[in-house]
């Protein structure tokens, strides 16, 4: 799949149950050839927001279905999520998202 | 034999945060302008590059051996550890409040390919900024350790960079130089400088080499306990900055320049310096060559 | 009136190619520098032509010859060898000396073959199996002249091929017996071989070349690049399946996956207690990444197909676990490896670029033909086997449990699991509706499309998303839908019935990793016993010598 010249951004939220109330923000991962970046923060509400920066364009589709059951095993409540990805797989990313939420307090 | 779990943790496997927490007094580190803050290239996303929160750079303060210390260490896997012009401000950033704040060191935890090309000139003005805030920090008497020990070595302007500071400590897989070896490759040919060779690469700028023939103060093993231990050592190794000791470097960089003619590599060169074994020197350990550099001392 | 019967033809052409090599070499020694005129004169138009065309050696010197012949004197032959790796291989069929072709792998030439074919400059007979192949060398394949190479000879013809055998052995068994004509390039001439493992009666000419022989390292992973993931799948691998089962004997395909297995021998099935009851003995050529595990003491055996650059020492150090010879060095034999991989090993363990729904596993991709090696003989289940083992049983048991009539019919089975990330580099799907290989098939006009596993065959599928148990499918359905289970978000994947999934890993058709204990935040790379080239050498005492690309220090 060839690339086009430009970053795509993608924006998903979904409800969450689980409160993570305040904490320091968690950084994990590396933004390097198949590999990205997962920044945890608090923010105010309910919902988890998820927003994905990435050099490879055009999988939105796989990004939510990820991202969902992702949220479906980890329903975070008031945390936004930036990612900065750089072509990393399916199962790199989920391994990110799992080592980032056992980070949180 | 029996064969266990390594107990030593790999410098070169260690992201660059990961340096930073095995390598200081454990929770000692304070990041300024950290991830959350967002201090990124204003330049990547235009050409179609994700930006790092980091720049891939972090700094701060910590303790080492309780002794305080401004720190910065380059993620070598973001953009290959290169300069970009907010990387290069964060790190003069850290130099300038060393001159504010007097810390013990500065320790530059350097992995990087030099400029980043993609920010051509605001790379290049960085770079320069680093070193001229480097040496400004030097002369001001506080001493400026460099660690090289990453997978993507310190090249480029990070390597004249790092060989302006008081101190070097070097791992063996550690790489230091100015042009990389497929630039090398490319611009005299593979019979000049075949860049896949990696034993070639490897003698030629590898960690061994650099210590051998002097560019660096410390050789040790891919260990980070290792390199905290030669860090600690290298605190109080303040090297003068005056006009006499760069005209001494001087008289010692026209010495090796002569012992080196007509040497066609590196094992020749190590000879005509009077290093005993010099041929066995690429399947030596670092102990091992670390004895060789003192017996030719002494 | 008839005319009389003669009965040997073949020994009378033999004659006449001899008496016509007797004009450029008076005893079985030919100066390197009279090779062209030597095989002018033993090779005639229309021969079958073995070339040594190995998967790791390769005898250069004869190929470069050969290439250099006149075309218009010696054409029509047709090339019978394993691989074919080097440009010479492919240059005899451009410059019109060849036109037929019956071999195995083609690996680094796959493209350049392609090419070839399509402008219809080679007629390929069949893509084999290495043992295949080997087998059709006694049958109806049987080469008129042999080039092959070893590492010496002595003054008498009889060679030492040493660590690096390989398929000498069959080649020269089948033209030797069939007044075949045996031509042998050598990398010394000795006084005293080590050993003969080639005898001079079955060798007809020797030359020294004027360099060593073409060599290659194909089996040296460096363990820095074994990502988390293939960590994780090892995991899985090694509960889900090799404790699950007992796998005693077995064949890793080579891959930084099944590298990944063999360095978390030492460490994680340690842990938990599979030492002695798993991997003890193997079908495999000297990894560098099995060495912490021999160390560890896993390991009782390894037989090889051939050997590995930078091993040669370890090997010496360590014969109760390799097969050498009383000179101290290796013996590998490509023909017996597989046939042990195919007959005395429980299990198959190797990657692949694509799965189909039936899991039919290909590596064949659009412009290239790149044969098949050796994997389908270690990737079938081995129907000719008799022997039992309770790896063996148990598996045939969860396959027909249930089963009546002759498909019910009670036997063993060979565990042949395919490991694949779910997505390969730039996000290309393993898992697809259609194999490229049917493409391939019908461009260049293949009977069959080349299937390097077959679905049928297939017992386990594993991927970063656990395990799929073939096995335990009764139906075309619940194939398809283990197979979904375990494509993760690839289109095939997200196609899944949802419904019929989790109705499957109720059943534990398809296992999850926290289904099997493995928790996938374990899985880093500091669990592999090495984690480097220098790590391998270091657990090898300093025997292991990797060679110069491998190494950073």
């Amino acid at each position: 799949m060839s690339m086009a010249a430009g970053l795509e951004t993608l924006q998903y939220s979904f409800t969450g149950s689980q409160a993570a109330g305040m904490f320091a923000p968690v950084l994990v991962g590396v933004v390097g050839s198949g590999n990205l970046e997962v920044l945890l923060e608090p923010s105010p509400g309910t919902a988890c927001r998820f927003e994905v920066q990435t050099s490879a364009r055009g999988f939105g589709s796989i990004w939510e279905a990820v991202l969902r059951d992702f949220h479906s095993r980890h329903p975070l409540a008031g945390v936004a999520v930036a990612i900065h990805d750089m072509g990393a797989t399916p199962a790199v990313v989920s391994l990110r998202l799992a080592q980032a939420a056992a980070a949180l307090p | 034999m029996s064969s266990t779990l390594p107990d030593r943790v790999s410098y070169a496997e260690c992201s660059a945060r990961e340096r930073i927490a095995r390598l200081f007094d454990a929770g000692s580190f304070r990041e300024w302008l950290p991830p959350a803050m967002r201090v990124m290239s204003p330049h990547l996303a235009q050409l179609g590059v994700p930006a790092a929160f980091d720049d891939g750079v972090a700094i701060g303060e910590a303790r080492l051996a309780e002794r305080r210390v401004f720190v910065g260490a380059q993620e070598g896997e973001f953009m290959g550890g290169g300069v970009g012009e907010v990387h290069g401000a964060k790190l003069v950033g850290l130099f300038k409040r060393a001159l504010r704040d007097r810390p013990d060191a500065v320790l530059l935890l350097a992995e990087s390919g030099g400029v980043r090309l993609h920010e051509a000139n605001a790379g290049l003005i960085a770079v320069s900024e680093v070193m001229r805030a480097l040496l400004d920090t030097r002369a001001a008497g506080i001493p400026v350790i460099v660690l090289i020990g990453g997978a993507n070595g310190c090249f480029g302007g990070m390597g004249i960079v790092a060989r302006c500071a008081d101190h070097l400590v070097i791992s063996d897989i550690g790489r230091l130089a100015m042009s990389g070896p497929e630039v090398i490759e490319a611009s005299h040919g593979v019979e000049e400088f075949d860049s896949r060779d990696r034993a070639l690469v490897w003698r030629t700028t590898g960690g061994k080499h650099r210590f051998l023939v002097g560019d660096c103060d410390q050789l040790v093993e891919d260990d980070v306990q290792v390199f905290r231990a030669a860090a600690v050592r290298a605190l109080d190794a303040l090297r003068p900055l005056t006009l006499q000791s760069l005209q001494d470097e001087h008289a010692v960089l026209t010495q090796r320049l002569h012992a080196g003619e007509g040497a066609e590599d590196a094992v020749d060169l190590w000879q005509s310096l009077g290093i005993a074994h010099a041929g066995a020197v690429p399947d030596m350990n670092a102990e091992q060559v670390r004895t060789l550099r003192q017996e030719s001392l002494a | 009136m008839n005319a009389p019967l003669v009965w040997d033809t073949q020994r009378r052409s033999r004659a006449a190619r001899l008496e016509r090599a007797r004009a450029c070499s008076s005893g079985k020694q030919v100066d390197a520098a009279a090779i062209g005129a030597l095989l002018r004169a033993v090779i005639e138009p229309g021969d079958r032509v073995c070339l040594e065309g190995n998967n790791q050696k390769q005898a250069d010197f004869l190929a470069r010859a050969l290439t250099a012949l006149d075309p218009t004197a010696v054409n029509g032959l047709h090339m019978v060898q394993s691989v074919l790796a080097l440009p010479e291989h492919l240059d005899v069929f451009e410059n019109g000396m060849a036109s037929k072709l019956d071999f195995s792998f083609s690996g680094p030439q796959g493209a350049r073959l392609a090419r070839l074919v399509s402008t219809g400059r080679i007629d390929i007979g069949a893509i084999h199996t290495y043992l295949e192949l080997f087998a059709r060398y006694f049958v109806d394949l049987t080469p008129n002249v042999a080039l092959i190479c070893a590492q010496a000879a002595d003054r008498e013809g009889n060679l030492y091929t040493g660590a690096n055998t390989e398929d000498t052995p069959a080649i020269v068994e089948a033209t030797a017996f069939k007044s075949g004509i045996v031509v042998a390039q050598v990398n010394e001439v000795l006084d005293r071989l080590p050993r003969v493992d080639v005898p001079a009666s079955w060798v007809d000419f020797v030359v020294q070349s004027p360099r060593p022989h073409f060599i290659e390292p194909l089996f040296t992973r460096d363990p820095a690049q074994i990502s988390e993931i293939q960590v994780l799948m090892a995991m899985m691998a090694i509960k889900g399946i090799y404790a699950e089962y007992g796998v005693q004997r077995l064949n890793h395909g080579i891959g930084f996956d099944t590298a990944a297995i063999e360095l978390l021998l030492p460490t994680y099935a340690e842990s938990l207690g599979l030492k002695g009851r798993i991997c003890s003995h193997w079908a495999l050529n000297p990894h560098p990444a099995l060495i912490p595990a021999i160390e560890a003491g896993w390991v009782k055996s390894v037989h090889s197909f051939g050997s590995e650059m930078g091993m040669e020492d370890y090997i010496r150090a360590r014969p109760d676990v390799f097969f050498t010879g009383p000179d101290g060095s290796m013996r590998s034999n490509r023909a017996f490896c597989q046939a042990a991989g195919h007959y005395a090993c429980d299990l198959f363990i190797g990657s692949t670029l694509q799965i189909d729904l039936a899991a039919n596993s290909s590596t064949a991709t659009l412009g290239r033909i790149a044969g098949f090696g050796g994997a389908p003989n270690m990737g079938a289940d081995a129907r000719g086997r008799r022997h039992a083992s309770e790896t063996w049983l148990k598996a045939g048991r969860q396959a027909r449990e249930g089963l009546a009539g002759a498909r019910g019919t009670p036997r063993g089975q060979k565990l042949v699991v395919q490991m694949v990330e779910t997505f390969r580099e730039h996000m290309e799907p393993a898992f697809v509706e259609t194999l490229d290989a049917w493409q391939l098939a019908e461009q260049a006009k293949m009977p069959l499309p080349p299937i390097m596993i077959y679905g049928d065959d297939v017992t386990h599928i594993l991927t970063e998303e656990g395990i799929a148990n073939l096995l335990l499918c009764r139906s075309d359905d619940e194939r398809e839908q283990a197979v979904r289970g375990v494509a993760g978000y690839t289109a095939v994947g997200l196609a899944r019935d949802r419904r019929a999934v989790e109705n499957l890993r109720d059943r534990g058709v398809i296992q999850r990793a926290e289904d099997l204990g493995v928790d996938p935040r374990l899985a880093t790379r500091n669990l592999l016993a090495a984690r480097s080239m220098r790590d391998l050498v270091d657990a090898s005492g300093g025997l292991y010598a990797p060679p110069g690309r491998f190494r950073n220090w």
